[in-house]
């Protein structure tokens, strides 16, 4: 059985050429095999968005996606977004806003809201949405909705969508 | 350092720094992806080999026949290790049940194996063939029904050891006979899983005969002596390393078999193990907090004194275990002449319950605050009025001893003017908003506060850097910050120039955390670490101690003055102490209060329930840092809205397990659950805490929050849930009929 | 998770054939249904077709005015859409209502459809499960079945289905479009795309070994208010205890498909015509002959509010 395969991708800019186990998943590509531990692992079954990562620029659950299939994706996780001594802006109101407590969800948190950001000027709709053919807007509501693929059990919620507002300047 | 007197004006007082909301200082690591969490020390150790645990497929019985073969001829298997191969492990008092299961199975998903590969992926196929046959016994999984026979207990789940099992004060039955207004109802909560983001993990690491592990704990030297006692090796072959805890809960508090396993299998493969515990194997491995049947019966006079007050809790455990402790905040939070308080211990076939975030109180307040709003409903009081009326300064069984400091009433009176209680209407189910019903609740908040011994170590070095290192762990407290804080307040440094170093069992035993006593009782150990660390600063520096201060890198005395680095010129001077508790505990009752609430929002239609509004007003004495104190408030009242909505590990009690065992299955709340949060803080410092004038915080902020959640619904709806979690199935067809 | 080949195909036809010549091969689109259940070993692929990257993810309109979707488009995508957001508001609000935003972007239609249960006992290997190993028995009834099924359930299984995009596409008349290995393509009305357990809980779908599906078509706009009402315990990221669709017109006639209730999505045409009559009227026929259990007998009585939610709404909407 061939159950290792080639696989070419970026991650955080650079350049990642694996000979991979098929059965390894992106988030253990990134955590085990790159030592990118910024990346989560909660419950390794897509149930808590710590893993969450961009793909492309897109959010999605990296436990559940098999390395092999991301040849030739450009991937960015949590170290790829700012470091300690220059901070992407939404990692810096996560530290002004005390938007997390033991950390161990935050770096899910900040991907995904990287990203959330980005579905909301491209204009995608969501569940709370009133008039789903009208461009949604920032307000906090909003945010909680489309947030809520990432588990906090430390319950940062409050200071989490503080800290997104005041990039995303809401619109309440 | 031995605390025995209130403590007097001290360096602290100042509050140049401690008292502020400082930035967390460890955030730019955590928003980064920096911090490195029990799993992920690459750096420190390379090549690690990868366990996977096996959980036990029943609730009880043993182990007929294992048939590893498959197993350990599968591609990448190390080794693989079962009870048989362990030899005869040790078992801490902190255990309940042993953490190694075989040939005896106790609950299910008890670890029975632990599979090591070169790879994770080889590791987690070879454990699905390992073949494991049973022989089943029938066990007992039925709470209410097991409750029937079991006996009273003491809180060390003991029958007639320690306090007595039945607790009374005066004559409740004959004051419940005569009081004009009654209330005699049975509230249940159920089992809880503490689901903290970060699954238990460790990495094992054999030097030797010396054992070194980083493993997500709370307490570092109860997890190193556990270790030890298990793996029957002397402690100080023990190391434990945990710098980052992605949070804990109580579930982290003691040893679990993450350490265990990967520790007998690295020694079985000579090589580092890596071990994270599979999420659905989490919740019946490890502990849980246990679910509770509590009768409470409440007689008062027509102006709402409470005359009679009985509290019964009944809940189970593994044999040996110890009860919930729901009824400890009814001896103490509301006056009456005539008490009684009882707990009963079943024993269950379930897994191990334990201690999760306010053991006691969280259930047993999210029962009696119902009680006290139902009280209150049969009074036509209203319900703070009703809670001020019975207020005491003292506590009610031992009327000599007063609070130390209790300022209930405030906190009951400002959140009712910030939350505009007034708006409330007291008939249930008549205010509308659209298609949703709209109530408003409240509870009171109450949880003790204890002083832990803590030690630290405090370093001044050559080039002015300060360095604390103390076992104290930072679960998502804020210790690495409020240490930090202290030192800085204590020494006189900027916080630039204060390193903090936690969690290695090489630095100096810490109280932990855990019990809400963590913060008070770490900083207090730095407090006493710095004033030695002071004495021979100006000792080194020729000054008199007792008038020295310490500010802006500078120490002062009289009209002389120095720079403190000068006291390290000739070498680092480095202090240890601890903070020892006295007997102010039992002179005083140290607690702390506060008040939550809650508005909601019902669906008239399908009966479901959002929080729109949330406040809590915290007296809790000094609060080191508002802005992480904050954190732990709305970090608790989330739980506490998990708790009161939607968080049930659900009993089958057919088969003796938690059915629903991952976190899809086991809801807690998302951000779309919880809306903004108001926090409010009564300026305090209780001298009789500790140094620190501080008190626990982060639990207090879970005690009540469910029955403040609770009674909103009920005031929305104008259905009366006992039962928790108050989901729409349990109010749906008392809700209005549809037009 | 067992071992498996893992391969890239270069067209549809090549991904069925291979399907159908590889003993215990899989598709897989998104994983993250496929995925989770690899890693508890209740799926056990041993060759594994990846289907992205077939140019399945478009949405194009049909000559009848409809949409056909293809099969790759993502949850996110689809329900994104703007002429799904304008004609067919339920299939986008089924879709925003289900798993999180990371999950949808990866989600696919076609694997949505055919996404496992739930049902606890089905994901806990130790526990028997027709489902999982037929002929095992079934841990759930007489268990834990809140989440479980009050209708068309049998003696073997009472799981429900937990896609909330197909009980829209129920209630828009969908048709699934698939091919086989000799390339043979077929039209599956959605109404016959899922079965109801019986004997055979195992057999979840109207596929064939190795039949891919290619695109879900839609026919075209019927009008109406659409809706789509999710009922959970937490406010997102949950499956639905029960849920809505439904397309109500002007004159208070519509349609209605039911979530979290079966096996399938729950619809039967003739109670719709009881729709003015209002909601119990309705529900009394949609669900007659349910068969709950102690656990769930709450969810007859929260469809029928959960409808007349609907319903007003929908009259609130015509004022
Ligand atoms: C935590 C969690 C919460 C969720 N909540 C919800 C929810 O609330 N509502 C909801 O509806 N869903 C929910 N989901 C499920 C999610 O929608 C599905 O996992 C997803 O839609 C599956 O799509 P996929 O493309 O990832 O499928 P895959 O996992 O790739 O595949 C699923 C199955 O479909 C087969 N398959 C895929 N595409 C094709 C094709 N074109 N032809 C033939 N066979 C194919 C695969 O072989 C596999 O058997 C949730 C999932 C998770 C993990
Ligand atoms: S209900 Fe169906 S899926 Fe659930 S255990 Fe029974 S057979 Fe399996
Ligand atoms: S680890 Fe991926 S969702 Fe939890
Ligand atoms: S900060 Fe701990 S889980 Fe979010």
């Amino acid at each position: 059985m061939v159950s290792h395969v080639p696989v070419q991708f970026e991650v955080n800019g650079e350049v990642r050429e694996l000979f991979l186990d098929a059965r390894v998943t992106l988030l253990d590509v990134l955590r085990e095999h790159l030592h990118l531990t910024g990346s989560k692992k909660g419950c390794d079954h897509g149930q808590c968005g710590a893993c969450t990562v961009l793909v492309d620029g897109m959010r999605i659950n990296s436990c559940l996606s098999l390395a092999v299939m991301h040849e030739g994706d450009k991937i960015t996780t949590i170290e790829g977004l700012g470091a300690p001594d220059h901070l992407h802006p939404i990692q810096a109101a996560f530290v002004k806003h005390d938007a997390y407590q033991c950390g161990y969800c935050t770096p899910g948190q900040i991907c995904s809201a990287v990203a959330m950001l980005d579905e909301i000027k491209r204009g995608a709709p969501s569940y709370v949405s009133e008039d789903l053919t009208a461009d949604p807007t920032m307000t906090k509501l909003a945010m909680r909705e489309r947030m809520s693929g990432n588990i906090c059990r430390c319950g940062a919620y409050s200071n989490i969508v503080d800290a997104i507002a005041e990039i995303a300047g809401e619109s309440e | 350092m031995k605390f025995d007197t209130p403590a007097g004006h001290n360096p602290i007082d100042r509050m140049a720094v401690v008292g502020h909301p400082h930035d967390r200082i460890e955030g730019p690591l955590k928003t980064t992806g920096a911090a490195a969490y029990a799993a992920e020390h690459h750096h420190e150790v390379e090549n690690s080999a990868y366990g996977y645990i096996i959980g036990s497929a029943i609730a009880k019985g043993h182990i007929a026949s294992l048939d590893l073969s498959a197993a350990r001829s599968a591609p990448g298997v190390l080794a693989i290790v079962t009870a048989q191969e362990a030899g005869k492990l040790g078992k801490s008092k902190h255990n309940t049940v042993k953490l190694l299961g075989g040939p005896q199975i106790d609950h299910y998903h008890q670890a029975i194996a632990v599979v090591v590969a070169e790879t994770f992926e080889q590791a987690r196929a070879a454990a699905n063939l390992v073949l494991v046959e049973y022989t089943c016994e029938t066990g007992s999984y039925d709470l209410a029904e097991a409750l029937k026979s079991a006996p009273y207990v003491d809180s060390d789940g003991k029958q007639g050891k320690g306090a007595p099992s039945v607790c009374r004060f005066g004559d409740f039955e004959a004051a419940f006979d005569a009081a004009p207004v009654k209330l005699d109802a049975i509230y249940t909560t159920p089992d809880q899983s503490h689901m903290m983001m970060e699954p238990f993990a460790t990495i094992a690491l054999w030097r030797g005969d010396e054992l070194m592990v980083w493993t997500a704990t709370q307490m570092i030297d109860w997890g190193r002596t556990d270790l030890a006692k298990t793996l029957n090796i002397p402690q100080q072959k023990v190391r434990l390393i945990s710098p980052y805890v992605g949070g804990g809960f109580g579930g982290k508090l003691f040893l679990r078999a993450d350490a265990v396993m990967a520790a007998l299998g690295a020694r079985a493969v000579k090589r580092p193990v890596k071990i994270a515990m599979p999420r659905p194997l989490i919740p019946n491995n490890s502990t849980h907090r246990p679910a509770t049947i509590q009768r409470i019966r409440i007689g008062a006079n027509r102006d709402g004194a409470i005359t009679a007050m009985a509290h019964e809790s009944g809940s189970g455990d593994q044999p040996d275990g110890e009860p919930e402790l729901a009824v400890n905040q009814s001896k103490l939070l509301y006056a009456g002449a005539n008490r009684l308080t009882s707990m009963r211990l079943a024993v269950l076939d379930l897994p191990e319950g334990n201690a999760m975030r306010a053991p006691g109180e969280a259930p047993g307040m999210m029962a009696l605050e119902i009680a006290i709003d139902e009280m209150a409903e049969k009074l036509g009081m209203d319900p703070i009025l009703f809670r001020v009326k019975n207020d005491t300064p003292v506590d009610p069984h031992e009327p000599q001893r007063r609070f130390s400091q209790r300022n209930l009433v405030r906190c009951l009176e400002e959140g009712a003017e910030r939350f505009d209680w007034r708006k409330r209407n007291p008939q249930p189910g008549q205010t509308r908003d659209g298609r949703w019903l709209i109530g408003l609740g409240m509870a009171a908040a109450f949880r003790n506060s204890m002083l832990i011994s803590s030690g630290a170590r405090v370093r001044l070095k050559p080039d002015g850097l300060i360095i604390v290192e103390t076992d104290m762990t930072d679960i998502g407290t804020g210790s690495y910050t409020i240490i930090a804080q202290t030192a800085v307040e204590m020494m006189g440094v900027p916080l630039t120039q204060v390193q903090v170093k936690l969690a290695d069992s090489n630095f100096p035993v810490s109280s932990g955390s855990g019990g809400q006593f963590g913060a008070a009782s770490s900083t207090s150990g730095v407090y006493a670490a710095c004033v030695k660390l002071r004495e021979s600063v100006a000792q080194r520096l020729g000054f008199n101690v007792y008038d020295t201060t310490f500010a802006d890198g500078m120490v002062t005395s009289g009209n002389r003055s120095a720079a403190l680095i000068d006291a390290a010129r000739a070498g680092e001077l480095s202090e240890e102490d601890a903070i020892e508790p006295g007997d102010l505990e039992e002179t005083y009752q140290i607690s702390t209060f506060g008040s939550h609430f809650v508005e909601v929002g019902v669906d008239a239609y399908t009966g479901v329930v959002r929080v729109r509004r949330m406040l809590a007003v915290c007296d809790a004495g000094r609060i080191l840092n508002p802005k992480s104190a904050r954190s732990q408030v709305i970090g608790a009242m989330t739980m506490g809205v998990g708790g009161a909505l939607m968080e049930d590990l659900v009993v089958d009690k057919r088969r003796g397990f938690f059915v629903n065992h991952d976190l899809a299955g086991y809801e807690v709340p998302v951000h779309l659950d919880i809306p903004h949060q108001e926090v409010v803080f009564l300026d305090g410092a209780d001298d009789k805490a500790n140094p620190m004038k501080a008190k626990g915080i982060g639990e207090l902020g879970i005690c009540g929050v469910g029955a403040a959640v609770a009674n909103a619904v009920y005031n929305a709806t104008g259905v009366r849930v006992r039962d928790y979690p108050i989901t729409l199935d349990k109010h749906l067809d008392g809700l209005p009929a549809l037009i | 998770m067992r071992e498996f080949a893992y391969e890239r195909v270069a067209s549809l036809q090549d991904a069925a054939a291979k399907a159908a010549s590889t003993p215990g091969a899989k598709f897989i689109a998104g994983g993250t249904n496929l995925v989770d259940l690899m890693k508890l070993e209740i799926e056990t692929p041993t060759h594994l077709i990846d289907l992205n990257r077939l140019g399945l993810d478009k949405i194009e309109e049909t000559d009848d005015g409809g949409l056909r979707i293809g099969a790759m488009v993502s949850n996110t995508d689809l329900a994104a859409d703007l002429r799904v957001r304008k004609d067919y508001g339920a299939l986008s609000r089924a879709l925003l209502a289900g798993a999180s935003g990371q999950l949808r972007n990866k989600a696919s239609t076609g694997g949505n459809l055919l996404q496992r249960t739930r049902c606890p006992y089905f994901y806990d290997t130790n526990q028997p499960c027709n489902k999982r190993v037929p002929k095992s028995g079934c841990a759930a009834i007489g268990g834990y079945s809140r989440q479980l099924a009050i209708i068309g359930s049998s003696d073997s299984c009472i799981a429900t289905h937990p896609s909330d995009m197909a009980v829209a596409l129920r209630v828009l008349d969908a048709v699934v479009e698939t091919v086989n290995s000799q390339g043979r393509t077929r039209a599956i009305p959605i109404a016959d795309f899922h079965r109801l357990p019986g004997d055979t809980p195992d057999n979840e779908t109207a596929l064939e070994p190795g039949e891919l599906i290619t695109a879900v078509t839609l026919p075209r706009p019927i009008g109406g208010v659409h809706h789509y009402e999710k009922v959970r315990d937490r406010a997102s990221y949950a499956f639905a205890v029960v849920s809505v669709a439904a397309v109500i017109q002007r004159d208070g006639t519509g349609r209605v498909a039911l979530g979290g209730v079966a096996h399938k999505p729950w619809r039967i045409e003739s109670a719709e015509a009881l729709l003015p009559n209002g909601a119990s009227a309705v529900v009394a026929q949609l669900l007659a002959g349910a068969k709950p259990a102690r656990d769930n007998a709450f969810k007859l009585l929260l469809v029928e509010r959960t409808l007349a939610a609907v319903i007003a709404q929908a009259r609130a909407h015509e004022v």
